[in-house]
């Protein structure tokens, strides 16, 4: 098992036509992901790689429907910023009820209204401004690895699952796991934005409930409070798995924003060390050095086999 | 700067049914007095900067006539708040408050809506007073819940008359964030007065930077959160990201000087969010100071990276020039290379510099930056994923210690002597030359070969293959062939890239330079 995405998920792309949902498009099938619909307004009718396109979400669903045993479970979107909303209202209403929203620069009050509109129809997204989400040996969504060569041969799949708030971080966390022998449930980059649809805490109580995840390694960011949030699950007694981390931004001066939109030092909160502290203190092993990760992950899953909990 | 003066937040909330005191801003002592004297005295002076506690730090004062608002302004326009001059004053009426209240809205992240904090206490230390604070939790269509709003309201010691008054302005703030796209809002002091009114004695607006492409009315010139002023190449930077939405440039200054105990000065050239702040903690810990925090990442092109190299190597005083991203990059890393070493060879790179290229096609990327690098006088060397942020921050620190090179002072780019004699045509933001003169067969066909199908080999001379509309915004690929030929040996083609206002930048610092 993993989590969120798997071989069988019917997943569609929405901006299939554009230049990055070709690309992706061809990056997803080549590593085993079940793309079955495209959809671009205005271009029904044509194919990519094979892909069929259709102008609506509702359209593709309805083609999902009749031709591959089901509704479309998954929909990875590629269209400009500024059309993001839309499109992923869209696939909300449609019933789909994961939304895998790619694009950066997306409007934060734009990224509310998603979620206002996923929550009346209970679904989930991720992103804005994700890389997206690879459960490694069985499918991609998104751009993990760039190219389905390059996913393949730097992801191992194992029972360690890695949440990330930094889309090139996902991969460097997993590879680097996988150098010292470290094998990966799934991959999820939650975004860099300021609000998104699933954080970090929404994730680990996904990694919590799949019976293939044994720990959790995190890499987080100053800003927000997603990593204050996984800690009070975690002091609560709702997630029980081993939890490894490392924050980046140690050295960032508060009011500056550090590329990513959530990365910001606002009013004394989000800072690098009220998150080392809060997860420190609800139990996870927060390491001070990028590089030290994937030693304490080691070290973290040897105490789950040995049977000790702390 | 996407954050709004007291000023000019004021102005929307008027614009929106507030009533906010009378006043205008000025940015001169003399302004500030003319304002006072059509007022009327007593008024209130205050500096217009993005801080709290103006007060405590003697940015507001109260004035009975207008010579002494001439006199304090000119106190008031010579302060520094953090790294901010004080450029403008806001001179305002005096009111009569009652009760002061406090009114603001965020975005929740958990709660992925807004939240309007309200406290009816009155005060000025809301910080200190959180458990008189109510949270209103905000439906992102319709705001705050209109029963819960004048049940708080209806408890609290506001007067009855004016509870219909607090109640608008609450959501008032609701309305003018939804409608300005604002990520936070603080009206602090909402006050009611003894004549019988509520004004927004204060306010604090930051608006969405993804946002303000939908909101040219309020005139936002660089939409990006810095600790200060946006700088000259901060200013060249965000153009240049305006400019080309192929991938992301992201540019901040943070030093102009390093540290005490420092090992000197970084350029550092990041890749990805995430990557960049941890490479930024590695290379800080290694004991350096950075100049910058910068980061072209999500396929950037060639030439974005380039002129990102650029602008960084446009800073005085650095011992070295330090790029690491994630080190397992998703985007095609070779681009990153030919732009990185077009930039390092125009300016002949006289510092050490180390590139970690990990990610899809890190070997091509290496190899690239090696070779046309060779033979400058800064040693320039790549790596790739398997070399952690650790080691090659400090092999850098090695490189930096062995170097005998002066700190870096910012150059005109040199050119090839063709430029200007040989062929050329118009690309998106400069030209390519080709060297005709000089040209041979062997080197034409090499760039022919090298042109991703742009050029034809014509009689022994490379011409373009494609219309000159198709080759406009191919400046990437023309990028790769030049820098590929000179690593060939063979340098016949050259690109002539723009970096608009870059030169009067360097300028500028070279005359200040002067003065000293």
């Amino acid at each position: 098992m993993a989590i969120l995405i798997d071989e069988a998920k019917r997943v569609i792309v929405q901006g299939i036509t554009g230049r990055e949902g070709q690309a992706r498009t061809n990056l997803m099938l080549g590593y085993g992901t079940n793309v079955v619909a495209g959809c671009t307004p205005k271009k029904g009718g044509q194919e990519v790689q094979g892909v069929p396109v259709f102008n609506t979400v509702k359209e593709a669903d309805a083609y999902c429907r009749e031709n591959h045993g089901g509704p479309a479970d998954v929909s990875v979107v590629f269209v400009p910023a500024r059309l993001v909303k839309a499109a992923a209202i869209e696939a909300i209403q449609a019933g789909v009820k994961l939304v895998v929203i790619v694009p950066d620069r997306v409007p934060v009050w734009d990224a509310i209204q998603i979620a206002d509109a996923a929550k009346a129809h209970g679904s989930h997204f991720v992103g804005p401004n994700t890389l997206g989400i690879i459960s490694p040996g069985k499918a991609v969504l998104g751009m993990i690895g760039g190219r389905a060569e390059s996913a393949k041969s730097w992801f191992k799949q194992g029972n360690v699952g890695v949440i990330s708030r930094s889309g090139g971080m996902s991969s460097s966390t997993a590879y680097y796991l996988g150098q010292v022998g470290i094998g990966l449930s799934t991959i999820c980059h939650v975004g860099g934005d300021s609000v998104l649809g699933l954080r970090f805490p929404d994730v680990a109580l996904m990694f919590e409930d799949d019976p293939d995840t044994e720990a959790i390694v995190i890499f987080g960011e100053i800003g927000g409070s997603q990593e204050e949030d996984l800690a009070a699950l975690m002091k609560s007694g709702k997630v029980t798995k081993p939890v490894v981390a490392y924050i980046g931004g140690k050295a960032a001066k508060e009011g500056t924003r550090f590329s990513h939109a959530g990365a910001i030092i606002e009013g004394g909160k989000g800072t690098h060390a009220g998150k080392v502290k809060a997860l420190t203190e609800a139990g996870a092993t927060v390491v001070a050095s990028f590089g030290d990760l994937p030693e304490a992950a080691l070290k973290a899953i040897a105490g789950i086999s040995s049977g000790s909990t702390s | 700067m996407a954050r709004l003066h007291e000023y000019q937040a004021k102005a929307l909330l008027a614009k929106h049914g507030f009533i906010v005191p009378r006043g205008g801003a000025a940015s001169t002592p003399e302004k500030a007095g003319e304002i006072a004297k059509s007022l009327g005295c007593p008024v209130v002076v205050k500096i217009q900067a993005w801080t709290t506690g103006r007060k405590a730090m003697g940015g507001v004062v109260f004035a009975d006539n207008p010579e002494k608002v001439v006199e304090e302004s000119k106190r008031l326009l010579s302060m520094t708040v953090g790294n901010f001059p004080v450029t403008e004053v806001l001179v305002e009426e005096l009111v009569a408050i009652e009760q002061e209240l406090f009114v603001s809205l965020a975005l929740d992240d958990a709660a992925r809506a807004p939240v309007i904090l309200l406290s009816l206490a009155g005060g000025s230390g809301i910080e200190e007073r959180a458990g008189d604070v109510n949270r209103l939790a905000c439906d992102p269509k319709a705001g705050p819940d209109d029963v819960q709003l004048k049940t708080l309201i209806a408890a609290s010691s506001v007067k009855a008359e004016l509870q219909d008054a607090v109640a608008s302005a609450v959501r008032g703030v609701f309305e003018v964030a939804k409608t300005y796209e604002a990520r936070s809002l603080e009206i602090n002091p909402l006050v009611t007065t003894t004549d019988g009114r509520v004004i927004a004695a204060d306010c604090r607006m930051t608006i969405d930077d993804y946002a303000v492409f939908r909101h040219p009315e309020l005139g936002i010139e660089i939409a990006r959160e810095l600790d200060h002023p946006p700088a000259a190449l901060e200013r060249l930077a965000y153009d240049i990201e305006q400019a080309d939405h192929r991938g992301t440039f992201y540019f901040a200054q943070l030093n102009t000087k390093a540290d005490d105990g420092s090992k000197g000065l970084v350029g550092f050239h990041g890749a990805g969010g995430g990557g960049s702040m941890m490479s930024m903690d590695a290379i800080m810990s290694e004991g350096f100071t950075i100049a910058n925090f910068t980061d072209t990442s999500g396929n950037p092109s060639a030439a974005k990276v380039y002129r990102a190299a650029r602008i960084i190597l446009s800073q005085p005083g650095l011992v070295g020039y330090f790029g690491s991203g994630s080190g397992v990059a998703s985007q095609e890393q070779f681009w990153s290379a030919y732009g990185l070493a077009k930039a390092f060879w125009e300016l002949e790179l006289s510092i050490p510099s180390v590139i970690r290229l990990g990610g899809n096609s890190e070997d091509r990327a290496v190899d690239v930056l090696k070779d046309a690098c060779a033979d400058l006088p800064g040693k320039v060397e790549g790596y790739r994923k398997d070399d952690t942020p650790r080691t090659i921050s400090q092999r850098f620190a090695a490189l930096v210690s062995e170097s005998s090179a002066e700190p870096w002072s910012p150059r005109a780019p040199r050119t090839p002597a063709f430029v200007g004699s040989g062929a050329s045509f118009p690309i998106n933001g400069g030209t390519v030359w080709i060297d005709t003169a000089g040209c041979d067969a062997y080197a034409a066909r090499l760039a022919v070969e090298h042109s991703s199908g742009l050029l034809k080999d014509d009689g022994g001379v490379p011409v373009l293959a494609v219309s000159e509309q198709d080759a406009a915004g191919k400046d990437s690929e023309f990028i790769a062939c030049e820098v590929e030929l000179r690593r060939a040996g063979k340098p016949v083609v050259y690109v002539e890239l723009d970096v608009p206002g870059l030169e009067e930048v360097l300028d500028c610092a070279v005359t200040i330079g002067g003065g000293n």
